[in-house]
């Protein structure tokens, strides 16, 4: 093969600052299939869209595995605890979602959310705060991934004082979903067995939360999670224990990335930071407009179709994996006027961030409103703040994509 | 039209809507949206500005809203002339005036149909003026209601299962009010869903408490000697004790008023074309009359072109908008109003959602889910395609179905779904009963081909 298949030149880190061109050149061919057993690649807004409502189309971890995926090592099957509903279909996703959102949103908690919004500000001004008398800081490792963290062991329930453990086995897990380190790579054992193990600490510590909040239920996630009583029954103690360590990891590098891309992304565009410091209610737009430009979840990898479908005149036979590039679609030109212009101010933001269909972001809420304050608070505070490095150096991840490192330069804190 | 008289009709005309509610406010923002500079007068029979309706069958019922706090989100100055209080009582397409109940007139270049519709009242005048017998329509009929059930009466009725009614026996329980519901047909629901879909909203109404009472059809409306309601009368011969009574027997166009106007406008709407226009009784399109929201009839290219009357919320922002933009158009400019019809409603904790005609459905396959546990796809099917889905709490697949029916896919659904189980592997009748049958209407409604809506005689022209 004279060239890189599509598939591999986005995988590969050579062009994770940048992989937009990339994907500007897969819409071009917008059902792309370039190797015999490789995934099927769907780019454009509108399929994409429909795909996601699409009731042929399975995320069942055991589907990809028969897929011939090499998705047979993922930690969501080896770490001894059943699947998420992330990676199951219905019925089983439903009632496991419907349970975990008894304890996350409406009608049962329709303040818990916001009711962190304080709680949210005072951690945001902590770390701001811990800058001291630097000029420079490391926004992912001082600012991005201590917060999310920090929020979403509060949001469940974790005492403070094992926060910091957690980092080091959310850590591969996370790197664990790259699809590049799947097929056969050289650290792939090595990789796999990390995750594995982080995978069991995790399960071991939260089983033992999750029996002190039976015992003695607070006014937490996990309590909720532990103590469900409605109509959906309640979950198993293995069932809260893949709930809470999915809502861990995928609420948490998500939410680093949206906040890391979101402040790469202002400092790229100063005006727009400049409005955003006058007026933090911009917030708003700039975090749906930056889940457009700059997605934290590039693509889902993890799909299959349980018979044969057709997508713009492609047959998609039965079993294939069929990855749905929400990057590409979100700056689809049949979609977006302009989309590759970062502008808070276009009225239409309907973006495709956090998918859509019924495994549409579950922590969405959460997500929104820690970015918001968290950027508005960097452009309050931060006197004249600018990027050391453009591009920064980028996480391996091809899926949820960041910086690894965003050195900011700055003149003081406010 | 000249390309002159149009910019001037855009610069200096005279618009004028009749129906101040979501279609009429909805179109007053496009109109401005889109560059009209002229005059335009809304003209709307109740005294408020426009306001949201959904809310007062549901939030406001249980104490959530103030049924009097509903007003519409403005997306924009207007800056219009607004005649609230005064219906409009007559039209005169010849000289462009339409006639106020005030005695005013006023004169229009273009004009916008938008009256709507209004509870249909109870038959008997009599009974419908006891203390207690109410409707729900309007915010005052709305704050009338919440009155009542606040006060704790010993028990609610409400005489019709249909969507309208249905959420107010659910609010009612939810309230923990004892509650009453008859319907003439064998379930809730079922002119609008089917008779297999109306016996699931049946078993959720009686598993939440309701009184349900099917087949049977109400008699008579008993008072006590102060004129206060006290009881209601079944043919089956029952009597019910009840001091408040819910009258929810589907809508009335609001067209009385075109009435000998020579427009096509009757007892199921005005005839429009898909560009909204209105057609006069000789079935010719007028240019200058348009119509949108509930009152408006206009062909489906999905359905055959049948005429289709819909009651849906997103309809009427819809039409309104396209109405608004051919309005101040003309030739290619112009856009058809392509509305997939959908419906949402809410009940006994069930969110229930429906895209497509369901009442034109013979068959229904359960695709996704199961009846028995109220949570399911359902997808009905006409002469081999798919033309309706339903949903109950299952909404996020909604939008596959919609494509379905855009494309005409065939039924029944061959191939696989998640979450298939067997009793959805062949259809079944819908079991849609005689239109005439439930005691609610469909909302929405296929009404045959005439754009008149009258009876006409042909006489062949002489040469």
């Amino acid at each position: 093969m004279p060239h890189a298949s599509l598939a591999r030149q986005i995988t590969d880190f050579g062009n994770r600052a940048n992989p937009y061109p990339l994907y500007a050149e897969l819409r071009r061919t917008p059902v792309l299939h370039e190797e015999e057993d490789g995934p099927y690649l769907i780019s454009s807004y509108y399929d994409i869209e429909a795909l996601l409502h699409d009731p042929r189309i399975s995320s069942d971890a055991t589907n990809l595995a028969a897929a011939g995926a090499d998705g047979a090592g993922e930690p969501e099957e080896t770490g001894g605890l059943p699947p998420s509903f992330l990676r199951l279909d219905p019925p089983e996703h439903d009632r496991l979602r419907r349970i975990a959102n008894t304890g996350f949103g409406p009608p049962h908690r329709p303040r818990r959310i916001e009711g962190m919004r304080g709680a949210m500000r005072e951690i945001v001004t902590e770390l701001i705060d811990g800058f001291g008398d630097a000029r420079q800081v490391d926004l992912v490792d001082q600012f991005a991934y201590p917060f999310p963290v920090t929020v979403i062991c509060r949001l469940l329930g974790v005492p403070r004082e094992d926060e910091p453990t957690f980092r080091t086995w959310v850590d591969p897990l996370v790197a664990s979903l790259d699809p590049e380190k799947r097929p056969g790579g050289a650290q792939e054992a090595e990789y796999r067995q990390s995750a594995q193990e982080a995978r069991m600490r995790l399960g071991m510590y939260l089983s033992g939360l999750v029996e002190e909040r039976a015992r003695e239920p607070r006014d937490d996630l996990l309590s909720d999670l532990v103590n469900s009583r409605g109509p959906d029954g309640s979950m198993t103690m293995m069932e809260v224990l893949s709930t809470s360590v999915l809502l861990l990891i995928a609420g948490h590098e998500t939410t680093v990335n949206l906040i890391t891309n979101g402040m790469l992304t202002l400092l790229r565009h100063p005006e727009v930071l400049g409005r955003l410091r006058e007026d933090p209610g911009l917030s708003v737009s700039i975090v749906e407009e930056l889940l457009r430009y700059e997605p934290p979840v590039q693509l889902v990898p993890q799909r299959t179709c349980i018979t044969d479908i057709e997508v713009r005149g492609v047959t998609i036979p039965k079993g294939s994996r069929i990855w749905l590039m929400l990057a590409a679609g979100n700056r689809d030109p049949e979609r977006f006027e302009d989309p590759d212009r970062f502008d808070p101010d276009r009225g239409d933001i309907q973006h495709l961030g956090f998918g859509s269909g019924i495994h549409s972001c579950f922590g969405a809420p959460l997500a929104r409103l820690e970015t918001q304050i968290a950027l508005s608070e960097l452009a309050r505070r931060l006197e004249n703040p600018r990027l050391v490095e453009d591009p920064p150096p980028y996480r391996e991840n091809a899926v949820l994509r960041g910086p690894r490192h965003l050195d900011v330069a700055f003149d003081g804190v406010r | 039209m000249s390309a002159d008289h149009l910019e001037r009709l855009r610069r200096e005309g005279r618009i004028v809507i009749v129906g101040a509610s979501l279609a009429g406010l909805r179109a007053a923002e496009t109109l401005r949206a889109e560059g009209f500079a002229g005059d335009l007068t809304l003209i709307g029979d109740e005294p408020h500005e426009p306001y949201d309706r959904p809310p007062l069958s549901k939030s406001a019922l249980l104490g959530m809203a103030s049924p009097l706090r509903t007003q519409l989100p403005r997306r924009r100055e207007i800056d219009a002339k607004w005649r609230l209080g005064v219906a409009a009582t007559g039209l005169d397409l010849a000289a462009k005036r339409v006639r106020l109940a005030d005695g005013d007139e006023v004169e229009y270049d273009r004009l916008l149909i938008a009256t709507g519709v209004r509870a249909r009242p109870w038959f008997k005048e009599e009974e419908a003026r006891l203390d207690g017998v109410c409707v729900l329509r309007t915010r005052e009929d709305a704050a009338d209601l919440v009155r009542r059930l606040r006060a704790g009466p010993r028990r609610v009725f409400v005489i019709g299962a249909g969507f309208a009614g249905s959420e107010v026996a659910s609010a009612c329980r939810e309230l923990g009010l004892p509650v009453s519901m008859a319907e003439r047909a064998g379930a809730p629901l079922v002119g609008a869903l089917g008779g297999v879909i109306g016996s699931v909203a049946a078993d959720l109404a009686t598993e939440h408490g309701v009184d349900l009472r099917t087949h049977v059809t109400v008699t008579a409306l008993e008072g006590d000697t102060v004129g206060r309601v006290r009881a209601v009368h079944l043919s089956d011969e029952s009597v019910v004790e009840a001091d408040v009574v819910v009258v929810s027997l589907g809508s009335l166009r609001n067209t009385e008023w075109l009435t000998g106007s020579g427009l096509g406008a009757g007892p199921r709407g005005v005839a429009c074309d898909a560009g909204c226009r209105a057609f006069d009784f000789r079935g010719i399109v007028t240019d200058d009359v348009f119509v949108a929201g509930d009152v408006a009839r206009s062909p489906h290219a999905l359905f055959g072109y049948q005429f289709l009357s819909l009651e849906h919320w997103g309809n009427a922002v819809a039409q309104a908008e396209t109405a608004a933009h051919n309005m101040i158009c003309d030739g290619a400019d112009r856009r058809p109003h392509l509305w997939m019809p959908a419906f949402w409603s809410s009940m006994f904790g069930v969110n229930i959602k429906s895209v497509g005609v369901p009442p034109m459905g013979e068959h229904l396959m359960i695709t996704q889910g199961s009846l028995a546990e109220r949570r399911f796809t359902g997808v009905y099917g006409h002469q081999g395609r798919v033309v309706a889905a339903v949903t109950f709490d299952n909404a996020r697949w909604l939008e596959f179905y919609q494509r379905q029916i855009e494309r005409g896919a065939p039924f029944p659904v061959e191939f696989p779904t998640l979450d298939r189980r067997p009793e959805g592997r062949q259809p079944v009748p819908a079991g849609f009963p005689d239109p005439s049958l439930p005691t609610h209407g469909p909302m929405v409604t296929l009404s045959g081909y005439s754009p008149a809506d009258q009876q006409l005689v042909f006489h062949p022209s002489r040469h």
